[in-house]
């Protein structure tokens, strides 16, 4: 270790603010882009699975239609 | 001699290979990132002239040196989309330009830190500095114009040779600070020549930029897998992934 003691690892010889302020928000930065990237994978997985439920039950709803339409013609 | 890259071009094997290759990225990446800062920080000798200062080294020079690497392989990505019409190679490259984005604002960000102390002020218009801006403007540029267009096969080839053209900035910001009297000191690392650097320093540098472009892998990998279910939203296998990804309790 190049330094004595921890407060003079956290001074920086004098230029704390420039070394944590960069390390600090690269280091957030990072973070926020793969936080970014995780969420919208999961709000996708979620869209999809209600659009694909949608379109199934507007498909059943559909085929319900034209079942009772056609017993209707058959009935009458 | 290719053949065995054409099943790449299919989503769902493009998804699978996502899948396997992510956290070979991910986890190597933090670690060398940790390593390589924390023996910056706290281990690698003081500059004889910046003292302490130097130290942010370890994270500006990696995202300097990868701002511009993940330019080249976006515009690479963008030249195979165009070229061969792969749908998956227009993914990859909207899939590596926000990182990029990101990781130019990093350069910019410690570059401005680090300029305070050792030049007096945060930023000058200067031909490195202002030619790395430009660059992060081509990546928002790139981003913006994806996003402008409804048709993502359209907005691919748009967004693609505006990445392409892009590309004359590289050399540019490489050859800025040779070719203009600049602020900016000359090439410590990537150049032809030994590089002008104490082994003990190099050496956690050379870490950080291998975890830095691991993170970047790994973070491409995770965008181009949510770009991959964006196009394929209707298919089968889609369905399938989110019932069990996200657990059967709402599954019709």
């Amino acid at each position: 270790m190049q330094f004595d003691s921890l407060q003079a690892f956290f001074a920086m010889g004098g230029y704390a603010l420039y070394v944590w302020l960069s390390f600090g928000v690269s280091l957030l930065a990072l973070v926020w882009v793969v936080a970014d990237s995780a969420s919208a994978h999961k709000k996708l997985l979620r869209n999809a699975r209600e659009e694909q439920a949608r379109q199934s039950r507007i498909a059943a709803a559909r085929k319900a239609q034209t079942v009772q339409s056609e017993s209707e013609q058959t009935g009458s | 001699m290719w053949k065995w890259l054409h099943p790449y071009a299919k989503p769902e094997r493009a998804y699978q290979l996502c899948v396997t290759l992510q956290p070979y990225f991910l986890w190597p990446g933090i670690l060398c990132l940790l390593v390589g800062s924390l023996w910056g920080l706290a281990f690698a000798p003081q500059d004889y002239q910046q003292g302490d200062s130097f130290r942010i080294i370890y994270i500006h020079v990696p995202s300097a040196i990868l701002s511009m690497s993940t330019y080249v392989a976006m515009a690479v990505a963008a030249l195979v989309g165009i070229v061969w019409q792969w749908r998956t190679a227009f993914m990859a490259m909207i899939a590596m330009a926000p990182v990029g984005a990101v990781i130019t604002f990093i350069a910019l960000f410690t570059g401005a830190a680090w300029g305070k102390p050792m030049w007096g002020t945060w930023w000058v218009w200067d031909a490195r500095l202002t030619s790395e801006l430009i660059l992060l403007f081509l990546y928002l540029g790139v981003i913006a114009l994806y996003g402008a267009f409804e048709d993502k096969q359209q907005a691919g080839k748009a967004a693609g040779v505006m990445a392409l053209v892009g590309v004359v900035n590289v050399p540019i910001i490489h050859y800025s600070v040779e070719w203009w009297n600049t602020l900016h000191q000359g090439a410590t690392i990537s150049k032809f020549d030994k590089p002008s650097i104490a082994p003990e320093m190099l050496w956690p540098l050379l870490i950080a930029l291998l975890g830095l472009a691991l993170f970047i892998a790994a973070v491409t990998v995770m965008r181009m897998k949510n770009e991959i279910i964006r196009r394929e939203y209707h298919r089968p296998w889609v369905k399938d992934l989110a019932a069990r990804a996200l657990g059967d309790d709402h599954a019709v």
